[in-house]
């Protein structure tokens, strides 16, 4: 039986909140809960969701706003310490602004947004991510976003691959990512970002379920 | 700052008639000031009175089937779709300030449609737009379109509504007057709906959103005259949007209205102040004073005409419940917007308005806005004389083609009819996760979630048939959309429709524009799809010519089991093709065929046959009801042998077919006439299938079989899927990237 707690952080722009709300509150069912931006506490959650979106109009660049919000501190303390938080599309830029994932996400190699089903194969199974998928499985998820080329040095990507921080790649590059990143996990394994939306993938009514088995992982990683 | 002296030449500077401004000395008794003869000329405009078409609109069906409020009365119309639910929707244009400023015409376009949506409490869950314009073979073409698609995906993806559907045609015409036609769909239970009425003596005034700027100021005047050199110069007349900020509103608005403390609320496009509240107040039979120093500026240098008529977006007017101005000023703090308090509702029934402690304007609500004193035209008609041409068009006359797998690969390369993926990619087609059936078919569905039903949306215009035959095309546009809907298992409910034509002075003009009015009508009374809303853009030509006459039709379908959705493409080997309805073509009068091998626009466009189309809609939703479908595909532009290569090449398991048809016509005729009411359907149980259609007394006959990688028609046809595949998924990229 899972004790998680979701909480899914609502920024002025957020727009996947409350479909990411749908998907841990009605399809997996667990306890899942919004917390306002200017929330000073993550309250009694135990799994945070940065859901995807455009915080604050990404006017003066994706997440770079967010990160200066009031919950934010909250999450970076509860990150620390551990706790599981997930970034997804907008999510994961606000990740990388605040400096809890490397590297950063910038515009598409075409300049277009591109909103798509792609291909992605799992790099790695062994993560409270993944851990539902084969390895080297591939799956299809929805990407949505303008900025999802991801990049980082040619050391940090050493070390990503070195440590198995890796765990989605495209199998046809959409938006020029180094390394062909989609998802990556921080070293300590506790943080996950990536560009695909899994929580549009997780019901057969919308033609694909790949994505739920990375929801439901995470949310029965908590016992 | 001082004002210019109003006299009658200021008033035509600023697009009145002579008679016009006559009316309104005789409506104030004194000569107006200069802020009233501003808000008389923009509410007078075209754009805002519907003066030249409001006789002609007033002749649709405007009520019954499940509206639940009639057409015009709200910022949207609203259908019943059981269980406590209703569906608001309607399109508009924003084609003029697309023309001159793309990116920025466009995303105002959808963001304007979308307030339209939620200031009836609300939440849009889908965007649809219908676009025009001309060939791409110049840049400037190119770099409308880009921008277009760029705006309003820019727009919809931030807001984070799914832009699920539309349809894009070029054209000549279109070269200098694009359309840009935004439509929105939106969810809401029937007791949380806002109303557009102010009502309440000495109710608070609210005006809630952005700042007030000097952007867009006599926008709606642009909007009611031709585009011409100087059009250049209007570019200041374009408003720019703010998705983020329109997201906010939303939020709060809905919040707002939720929280039942609104007595009414509009949102602020077309004319802005002036508009919201003179037609507020002239619905609630009341007036309203209302002060501009309270209104929040961009730019403190404003004046009183220039607040007026300023098109700021995201902005709303909201009535608010006396004593609770905290509790909405609370919300919209939350949501960190403005939210002014700027007057209240008045007993004497004039819009009132003081600045720096002078009285700038002092107007009655009802004058200035339709449905009371604002002018009423009907105009000189004429048969256009190209009517004459056309109609003799002799077809049997044409150039036989000497390979017809050729022609089907240019028709199915040709931008009007190739994938539009370059376009539909770059919007988000899938927030709110309830797309189900996605962009690149018939119609596009969302399932409402905690329920088993569905919306089916379309938006359709065939121009060519309707410059051709205003009349039959603008039914032919009613019937196309609601095939649609019809081909994914929705029944047709209602439709929206965005009038979009050349100037209304001209007589051949308006004879289109009536002709089509009357089209649309009957078409509607036959399938019971009342028309909710909508809007006319007049003005719409190019240097030397009107645009073809474009009537575009949005229509809503309600599916009552999502499980039951049948979409357009083959799903498997071995089923049945059935051609369902006319068996036989020899239409090809406004055919893209015509267009694209021919290189002509003329001849008769096809009959249409309501009764017969009403039938066929009916029968095929009995088959999908009973579950014998698994695939329905509507067979329009390119006539069935395009139809029968997108059932092959659109889906994931792409799937050839074998057809042997009878011919009774041309072999040209037949493969690629666009006789209506006829779809390509395929099914494991043809005998059923074609059982219960004769019940109905249509004509249904199996023509093939789905299998193998090739698309083979009689001997005429024979190409591979792959090539098939490649003429229509890449040739608009190729084209622009």
């Amino acid at each position: 039986m899972s004790t998680a707690k979701v909480g899914i952080i609502v920024f002025p722009g957020s727009n996947c909140d409350a479909d990411t709300y749908h998907v841990f509150n009605n399809i997996i069912g667990v306890d899942t809960k919004f917390i306002w931006h200017k929330s000073a506490t993550l309250e009694d959650r135990n799994i945070v969701i940065l859901p995807g979106g455009f915080s604050y109009g990404d006017y003066l660049r994706c997440g770079a706003i967010a990160k200066f919000s009031p919950i934010m501190s909250e999450i970076i303390r509860f990150a620390q310490k551990g706790g599981i938080v997930i970034g997804i599309c907008n999510g994961f830029q606000v990740l990388c602004e605040t400096g809890l994932l490397p590297g950063a996400l910038i515009r598409n190699r075409m300049l277009k947004f591109i909103c798509d089903l792609v291909t992605l194969k799992v790099e790695n199974n062994k993560s409270i991510f993944t851990s539902y998928y084969e390895i080297k499985e591939e799956i299809k998820l929805p990407i949505a976003h303008g900025e999802g080329n991801y990049v980082c040095d040619s050391d940090t990507l050493s070390e990503l691959i070195g440590n198995n921080q890796v765990l989605f790649t495209y199998t046809e590059n959409p938006n020029g990512s180094t390394g062909n990143i989609a998802g990556l996990q921080n070293v300590s394994r506790n943080i996950l970002g990536l560009m695909p939306h899994p929580e549009r993938a997780s019901e057969s009514i919308l033609g694909n379920t790949d994505g739920i088995r990375l929801l439901r992982c995470v949310a029965e990683s908590v016992i | 700052m001082t004002y210019p002296v109003v006299n009658k030449s200021l008033a035509f500077e600023l697009g009145l008639l002579e008679e016009e401004y006559e009316k309104i000395l005789s409506i104030l008794g004194r000569t107006p000031t200069y802020t009233e003869l501003g808000i008389y000329s923009v509410m007078w405009s075209e754009h805002c009175s519907y003066k030249n078409s409001i006789l002609k609109i007033k002749t649709l069906p405007r009520s019954g089937g499940k509206l639940l409020v009639n057409a015009g009365e709200e910022n949207a119309g609203l259908i019943d779709i059981g269980e406590g639910l209703a569906v608001a929707f309607k399109i508009e244009s924003h084609n003029h300030p697309s023309a001159v400023e793309p990116y920025q015409g466009a995303a105002t376009g959808v963001g304007g449609i979308l307030r339209d949506i939620f200031t009836m409490g609300a939440r849009p869950v889908a965007a649809l737009n219908s676009l025009r314009f001309g060939k791409l073979n110049n840049e400037r073409n190119k770099f409308l379109f880009r921008n277009v698609v760029k705006g309003i995906g820019d727009y919809g993806n931030c807001f984070g509504v799914p832009t699920i559907s539309g349809e894009i045609y070029f054209e000549e015409s279109y070269n200098d007057n694009p359309l840009v036609n935004a439509m929105a769909v939106g969810l809401v239970r029937h007791d949380k709906t806002a109303t557009a009425k102010a009502s309440g003596i000495g109710n608070p005034v609210f005006i809630v959103g952005s700042a007030t700027g000097k952007d867009g100021i006599h926008g709606a005047t642009f909007a009611s005259e031709e585009i011409s050199d100087s059009s250049e110069s209007k570019r200041p007349s374009v408003q720019v949007g703010d998705p983020f900020t329109e997201k906010l509103l939303l939020e709060a608005t809905l919040e707002l209205i939720n929280s039942e403390i609104v007595v009414g609320i509009q949102d602020m496009g077309a004319a802005g102040i002036t508009c919201s509240t003179s037609e507020m107040s002239a619905k609630g039979d009341v007036g309203m004073k209302i002060n501009l120093d309270e209104v929040p500026l961009r730019d403190s240098n404003m004046t009183a005409y220039e607040i007026m008529l300023s098109e700021s977006q995201e902005r709303m007017l909201v009535v608010i419940k006396k004593g609770q101005e905290d509790k909405a000023r609370e919300i919209f703090e939350k949501w960190d917007l403005n939210c002014a308090l700027i007057g209240e509702v008045t007993r004497d029934k004039n819009i009132k308005i003081f600045y720096k402690g002078k009285l700038e304007a002092d107007v009655p609500a009802r004058s200035l806005v339709l449905g009371g004193d604002a002018p009423v035209y009907q105009r000189e008609s004429k048969v256009p004389d190209y009517i004459a041409e056309t109609t003799t068009f002799d077809a049997e006359a044409l150039l036989m083609p000497d390979n017809f797998n050729n022609v089907l690969s240019k028709l199915l390369s040709d931008p009007d009819i190739a994938n539009k993926k370059w376009v539909y990619s770059q919007y988000d087609s899938q927030v709110m996760t309830n797309s189900i059936v996605l962009p690149g078919g018939d119609a596009s569905v969302i399932r409402i979630k905690g329920s088993k039903k569905g919306v089916a949306m379309k938006v359709d215009c065939n121009s060519r048939y309707v410059y051709l035959n205003p009349y039959v095309g603008a039914m032919i546009s009613v019937a196309e959309s609601c095939r649609n809907v019809v081909c994914t298992g929705a029944s047709p409910l209602g439709i929206t429709n965005c009038l979009n034509f050349g100037n209304p002075y001209d007589p051949e003009v308006y004879y289109q524009f009536s002709e089509a009015v009357r089209g649309i009508g009957d078409a509607c009374r036959k399938f019971n799809t009342p028309v909710t809303g909508g809007n006319v853009s007049f003005y719409n030509e190019s240097q030397n010519f009107a645009i073809l006459p474009t009537p575009v039709i949005g229509v809503i379908g309600l599916i009552d089991d999502v499980s039951k959705i049948v979409t357009s493409d083959f799903k498997q080997s071995g089923d049945y093709v059935i051609l369902i309805g006319k068996q036989n073509s020899n239409e090809v009068g406004g055919s893209q065929y015509l267009k694209t091998i021919h290189d002509k626009i003329t001849g008769k466009p096809p009959l249409i046959d309501l009764d017969f189309e009403l039938n066929l809609h009916n029968t095929l939703l009995r088959l999908m009801s009973e579950s014998l479908l698994n695939s329905c595909h509507d067979i329009s532009d390119g006539g069935i042998a395009v139809a029968l290569a997108e059932c092959c090449i659109t889906g994931e398991n792409k799937t050839g077919c074998k057809i042997e048809m009878n011919f009774v016509h041309r072999d040209d005729f037949e493969l690629f006439g666009e006789t209506q009411s006829r779809v390509i359907a395929s099914t494991s149980n043809a005998e059923k299938v074609i059982a219960l259609c004769k019940e109905n007394n249509l004509d249904a006959v199996c023509i093939g079989q789905t299998g193998g990688d090739r698309l083979i028609i009689n001997e005429f046809i024979s190409s591979s899927i792959a090539d098939l595949a490649k003429s229509y998924f890449t040739s608009i990229g190729i084209i622009m990237d």
